[in-house]
């Protein structure tokens, strides 16, 4: 006998009515793709459960890989069973014994086939007691188990589970639209993207690059951080905008206290415009409410005033700890900790406003004309496409 | 040419070589500059060791890459000893252990570190209870072989492991480089702290190396200076080297999963011919290494056995080729508890994935008639 399936359950998607079946299409598109390698793997998706068919393929990376998909709640080991009290019994003892780490014990007996004769009570004592008197060393404790096996007798068969293991949550990514993250570098804005994506979204990320101020070390960074976040979804594409030239300029002829300002106004003005070219309907930020001079009311209010569209700030209520959890948590902290620097931290000023007066800031822009510069640099934006599965460095391959 | 001592040395792959052929020609950029095509080289690197972290299911900075088995070993016993001798300053190891590892734990004592070198039984394996008893509120450091390089045994690892689990204040050092690619060692929960690899005994270069050093694991280094590898090992990277090691890595893995029970076959073959040979003793034990047998032949002097077959073209060794110009017994033959007659006759066969059974059928043939002749000369 062995684990022959996994038992994937839903999170919210259970509480959808009418469109469930929108995201469990999604849901089951979105497993696909990230199992493809595992060809022998068949996937089942019903109403309340996805199964997963093993086939003799080694559990263990796939159940890796699940973690990672929005849209599961938890997944669970399971044996599938005739509706047999032998074979059901012969299980669960399996199940147990599976689980060297346990000392206590509870079988928790559902049954939703009403026709099978064994009410779940009665089945609670008598897999307890065979599974008492067929192993040694375990003890049942019915509140605060070690174990807990599940058997639950639906019409076709009988499922047993034991360990439940844990996953990201959410909706399954492309069931909520699109978003265009701002990704910097740092550690935010990917924690932002992971955040976003829980929620269903799809992401493009737009990355400011002003060589020669930052290197091709902090372009690769984005990149990278762009190749690890596609492991929680489909494809990314990274919009990276020349953004050298609208940065001197605003930095020679805007006083010092008001660029930063400036230049947020800007970036903004460039994400919509991208944002708009592609159909996307919101941005999405790492910004974190008074972390820095940019994330003021104040600055956001007027940073926020270039655009219409919705900006969306998962982080803006967290604190740098909570962030630094999460950016360890999906691997991007690694990354993100490497020491070049971005367009967000060159020119800086000593002492950026942390209270920008929206009408100076007005009267600074108005003395100069931005409008044929940000067009230039939306010309010249350049649009990478990562994948997960191809790596972007294959042009490696040869030589590993 | 027949060689038979891969566990002296292997021969680079034709692949390996050209890795680090186009890498010392493309991406000979200093991994540290930081113009791009130091970036590239960087990138390069850091790929190299995601690689090398896939194959061996840990973290790439886990990982850092040296000279080889002698610096690997070096680095985990005086590296941990160092950095952590405000716990303790004993240190458990083997009789039977490289010399790396030895004169590395001998140079300790001197400096006021006591070491316990475990014996071994017949089977040159140690034994865990003896691993248990030795261990004291002193101790920092459990450095075992998983595989031996002279007589082949394999060391229950996984149990040690198990044991230096219980104690969150020593460190568990394994030195794997005859292991690599043909025992299969599972890094991940087994409580090894600190794992040794060489490339030049998997079909890659001479001074490839690299050093498993478990996430969170202090270690003071050998080479201070640029802050290379973590600041574990100072150096500018051999970045062509590396790349090569990784590749060499990836092809025995390949070759661990496909031939390994031919290796199996072809080496059973040699002891059923060996044992077959009048006047030669196998010591290498039942339970062992898929390519290391051991073997004595009393009254001969083993190196003109060696010397003899060299004229055919054929290579064997006597102990380990590290510690073979001392002219003793084999110490590890000794710590087994063979007398002395066996562990200064001692030759060692090794053959690697690609020896053939009418090599090892040519090499008995060839050994069977150099014995004839040398005994019928000394007789």
């Amino acid at each position: 006998m062995q684990y022959d399936h996994i038992l994937v359950r839903y999170g919210e998607i259970g509480l959808k009515g009418k469109n469930r079946k929108i995201f469990l299409n999604r849901l089951h598109e979105n497993v696909l793709d990230k199992l493809k390698e595992f060809s022998t793997i068949s996937i089942k998706t019903t109403r309340d459960r996805m199964y997963i068919l093993l086939n003799g393929e080694n559990p263990d990376p796939i159940i890796a890989i699940c973690q990672t998909i929005f849209g599961i709640h938890s997944l669970s080991l399971a044996i599938k069973v005739d509706n047999d009290e032998t074979k059901i019994k012969e299980a669960t003892l399996y199940a147990l014994k599976e689980a060297t780490d346990a000392k206590t014990f509870k079988i928790t007996a559902k049954r939703i086939n009403k026709e099978f004769p064994i009410h779940s009570q009665d089945m609670n004592q008598i897999l307890g007691g065979y599974l008492l008197s067929n192993t040694d060393g375990f003890t049942v404790d019915v509140h605060n188990p070690d174990i807990e096996i599940n058997v639950e007798t639906r019409k076709e068969a009988t499922y047993i589970t034991s360990l439940k293991i844990p996953c990201a949550g959410g909706l399954p990514v492309g069931t909520a639209g699109k978003t265009l993250l701002l990704l910097s570098g740092g550690i935010d804005s990917p924690v932002a993207g992971y955040l976003t994506m829980k929620r269903g979204v799809q992401l493009e990320v737009i990355h400011f690059h002003s060589p020669p101020y930052t290197s091709d070390r902090a372009k690769q960074k984005v990149i990278d951080l762009a190749h690890q976040l596609t492991s929680y979804g489909g494809k990314i594409k990274v919009h990276v905008v020349p953004f050298t030239k609208l940065q001197q300029k605003i930095y020679q002829d805007i006083p010092h206290g008001y660029s930063m300002t400036v230049m947020r106004r800007m970036m903004m003005k460039i994400s919509e415009a991208v944002a708009f070219k592609e159909g996307i309907l919101s941005l999405t930020t790492g910004e974190s409410l008074g972390q820095v001079a940019s994330q003021t009311m104040e600055s956001m209010n007027a940073i926020n005033q270039v655009t219409n569209y919705p900006i969306l700030r998962p982080l803006i209520t967290m604190d740098k700890e909570e962030i630094i959890q999460i950016s360890k948590k999906i691997n991007t902290y690694d990354i993100s900790i490497r020491p070049f620097e971005d367009c967000c931290t060159i020119f800086v000023p000593s002492s950026p406003k942390t209270k920008p007066k929206k009408d100076k800031v007005i009267y600074f822009e108005s003395s100069l004309n931005f409008n044929e510069d940000l067009e230039e640099t939306i010309n010249g934006i350049e649009v990478i496409e990562i994948s997960h599965s191809t790596s972007h460095e294959d042009e490696f391959s040869d030589l590993l | 040419m027949i060689y038979l001592d891969n566990s002296a040395t292997t021969k680079p792959l034709p692949e390996v070589l050209e890795s680090f052929r186009q890498v010392s020609e493309k991406y000979y950029g200093n991994p540290s500059s930081i113009h791009r095509f130091g970036a590239d080289a960087e990138r390069l690197l850091l790929k190299a060791k995601q690689q090398a972290a896939q194959l061996m299911d840990v973290k790439a900075e886990e990982l850092v890459f040296t000279s080889g088995g002698t610096e690997g070993n070096n680095l985990a016993v005086k590296g941990i000893a160092f950095a952590h001798q405000n716990r303790g300053r004993h240190i458990i190891t083997s009789q039977i252990e490289h010399p790396s590892v030895i004169e590395a734990c001998k140079s300790l004592e001197k400096l006021g570190f006591q070491v316990t070198y475990l014996p071994v039984n017949s089977d040159g394996v140690v034994e865990i209870n003896d691993v248990k008893e030795a261990i004291n509120d002193q101790t920092i450091l459990i450095s075992i072989m998983h595989v031996n390089n002279e007589i082949g045994s394999v060391q229950p690892i996984l149990e040690i492991g198990a044991i230096a689990k219980l104690y969150p204040k020593l460190f568990f050092h394994v030195d794997d480089v005859q292991g690599f690619g043909k025992v299969k060692l599972p890094l991940i929960n087994s409580g090894i702290d600190l794992c040794t690899i060489s490339g030049h005994k998997i079909h890659g270069l001479k001074g490839t190396g690299l050093l498993y050093i478990k996430r969170n694991t202090t270690i003071f280094p050998l080479f201070h200076g640029g802050a290379q590898e973590g600041d574990f090992r100072s150096g500018t990277e051999n970045v062509a080297g590396a790349v090569s090691l990784v590749k060499a890595m990836r092809l025995i893995i390949e070759k661990q999963r496909t031939q390994l029970d031919d290796m199996k076959t072809t080496t059973q073959l040699l002891r059923n011919c060996l044992e077959q040979i009048e006047g030669v003793v196998v010591n290498t034990p039942r339970q062992h290494s898929p390519n290391i047998i051991n073997i004595s032949v009393p009254g001969y002097k083993p190196e003109v056995v060696i010397h003899a077959l060299s004229e055919k073209d054929i290579y064997i060794s006597t102990k380990s080729a590290c510690s073979s110009k001392k002219p003793d017994e084999s110490a590890v033959l000794s710590a087994c508890g063979f007398n002395k007659k066996i562990s200064e006759s001692a030759l060692r066969i090794s053959l690697d994935y690609d020896n053939t059974e009418d090599e090892v059928f040519t090499f008995c043939h060839s050994l069977s008639e150099v014995l004839q002749q040398l005994s019928e000369v000394m007789g």
